[in-house]
């Protein structure tokens, strides 16, 4: 038996031997990022429910390429899906050519292609979120869509900054929206090679909500702004809580189409909910299938994070114009609140302004601790959840108009 | 449709001040509807609460049932919610480490701020 020829060879099959091919040290950065993610998710539990899974979804994936080497056996092929999206390509748009050829991150990413996906987590946030506020003080709709100023100036920025073409620019924009589901589905339709910074972006800023608003709520508010103590809203009738989901689906689903898939499933969630004979459906969109959803969303989103498509100048151009993109829409959120502040007769706090940004409900939970610093007795949570559902529906508006635009 | 893709300045300014005309429009069109169906519901529970009271007049007063034993009696409740009437009494209890039936509650305020 030939020893040294026998280890040679085990050598030149095992993963470590990839590291020094052409590439693999792109994809060796992207192993030590999905570290980095997962002891951010974990240790410093940012997100973690999605930052453990795009993180592993992203070790899987960058493995696969040194185990595999792009070959049979990846568990993700970027290739695939290359053709799937190539006019060119005589697999284009051809599920069965990836369902022939694929791995199981592939078999997970046609939820994502499909926008299956992050319609199922709206279904699931629309059974978690109680409208009511928004229904007892509508002028909050406003903040909603005054916040979504970040998604705008983001996607200009893209455009004359950074000079990313339209479609792209539309994906980076709505980061600004705050809502990584919709995040996502735009980026799929619009910019699917974008998919992987974009949602580490999104993902990673939402979680960052109570560092970056704060000193934006400071500067753009007055102590006494800040200590403004807000009336009780009225109390909703159920009937409302119930007409509500069907009246939003049927106006904004006939205002914008593209926005059907998103806005129905939030608002065919949140009817489970509240019309008090699908307890078991509501409770199942909330817990299992957002659970089960949550997984196979991030694990297939973090597989796209390839060395490649990853290690670009563009990926770090989209961490910042997201920066930007949240920073924006907070202050078009909190500038929102001052005008109403004015309006009101000093009635309504400019804090909850900043919630409109979306990221239920953290945002909301900001603009209550920040309230509560300047005044002990002050209870935004409620006032602030108006604004924070609002601009749910809002970012899902602005994703509507740019899919329509761009032709997702 | 290539202008849309390698958009110009222009072309980008454009949509961004569009669309975020669109996400005010469609907001503040759902703003109107959910005020409008707000209101309907309101004057709908209003009437439901005039009507009420003559229904009640109506029907021959019950005699006045005796407080249940242990009970303390009314409680008078001054812009306190009655949930959170009940939180206050079983945390007081709690502090006084009395049990909730030998305490007599006579009413409860909400004290405003200046």
């Amino acid at each position: 038996m030939d020893i040294l020829g026998t280890l040679q060879k085990l050598v030149m099959e095992s993963g470590f031997a990839a590291f020094f091919m052409e590439g693999g040290w792109k994809n060796l950065i992207m192993i030590i990022l999905a570290f980095v993610l997962l002891y951010l998710g974990i240790v410093k539990k940012f997100e973690p429910l999605l930052l453990c899974g795009i993180a592993f979804g992203c070790l899987l994936s960058n493995l696969s390429y040194f185990v595999a080497l792009g070959g049979e056996n990846a568990l993700y092929h970027p290739e695939l899906w290359a053709d799937f999206l190539d006019e060119s390509s005589p697999y284009f748009h051809s599920y069965g050519h990836i369902m022939s050829h694929a791995g199981l991150l592939d078999f997970f990413y046609i939820g994502v292609k499909a926008g299956i996906y992050p319609s199922l987590i709206f279904l699931g946030v629309g059974a978690m979120t109680d409208f009511g506020p928004l229904l007892a003080n509508p002028k909050s709709l406003l903040l909603g869509a005054a916040a979504q100023m970040g998604v705008f100036v983001a996607f200009f920025g893209a455009v004359t900054l950074f000079g990313f073409t339209g479609p792209e620019a539309a994906s980076i924009g709505i980061i600004g929206g705050a809502d990584g589901p919709t995040a996502i589905y735009t980026t799929t339709k619009l910019a699917p090679h974008l998919l992987g910074p974009i949602a580490i972006a999104a993902y990673s800023y939402m979680a960052l909500i109570p560092l970056i608003q704060p000193p934006l709520m400071k500067l753009l508010t007055t102590d006494e702004m800040r200590k403004v103590k807000m009336e009780q809203t009225r109390e909703v009738s159920k009937t409302e809580k119930i007409i509500f989901p069907i009246v939003v689906a049927t106006f904004v689903i006939l205002l914008l189409p593209s926005t059907a898939p998103l806005v129905g499933c939030l608002m065919l969630g949140n009817l489970f909910r509240e019309c008090g004979v699908t307890d078991r459906l509501s409770d199942t969109s909330q817990n299992a299938l957002m659970n089960i959803v949550t997984i196979f969303l991030a694990t297939s989103v973090g597989a796209t994070m390839g060395g490649d498509t990853f290690i670009q100048w563009q990926t770090v151009f989209i961490i910042l114009l997201g920066l930007a993109a949240f920073c924006v829409s907070t202050i078009g959120g909190l500038l929102g609140g001052r005008i109403m502040y004015r309006v009101s007769g000093g009635k309504i706090n400019p804090l909850i302004g900043s919630a409109g940004v979306s990221a239920v409900p953290m945002a909301a939970r900001v603009s209550q601790d920040v309230g509560k610093k300047y005044n002990k007795n002050n209870y935004l949570l409620m006032h602030a959840m108006g604004p924070n559902v609002a601009g749910v529906i809002g970012s899902a508006i602005a994703a509507g108009f740019l899919l329509s635009v761009f032709g997702g | 449709m290539d202008e849309l893709i390698n958009i110009s300045i222009g072309n980008a300014s454009l949509v961004a001040i569009l669309g975020y005309c669109v996400v005010f429009l469609g907001l503040v069109l759902l703003m109107c509807v959910v005020m409008l169906m707000g209101k309907v519901m309101t004057s709908k529970s209003g009437k439901a609460a005039k009507a009420a009271p003559a229904a009640v007049e109506a029907i021959p007063e019950a005699p006045k049932a005796e407080p249940a034993p242990g009970s303390a009696g009314d409680l008078k409740l001054y812009d306190t919610d009655p949930k959170d009437a009940a939180m206050i009494m079983a945390i007081v209890a709690d502090s006084l480490g009395k049990p909730l039936n030998e305490l007599r509650f006579i009413s409860i305020k909400e004290v405003k701020d200046e």
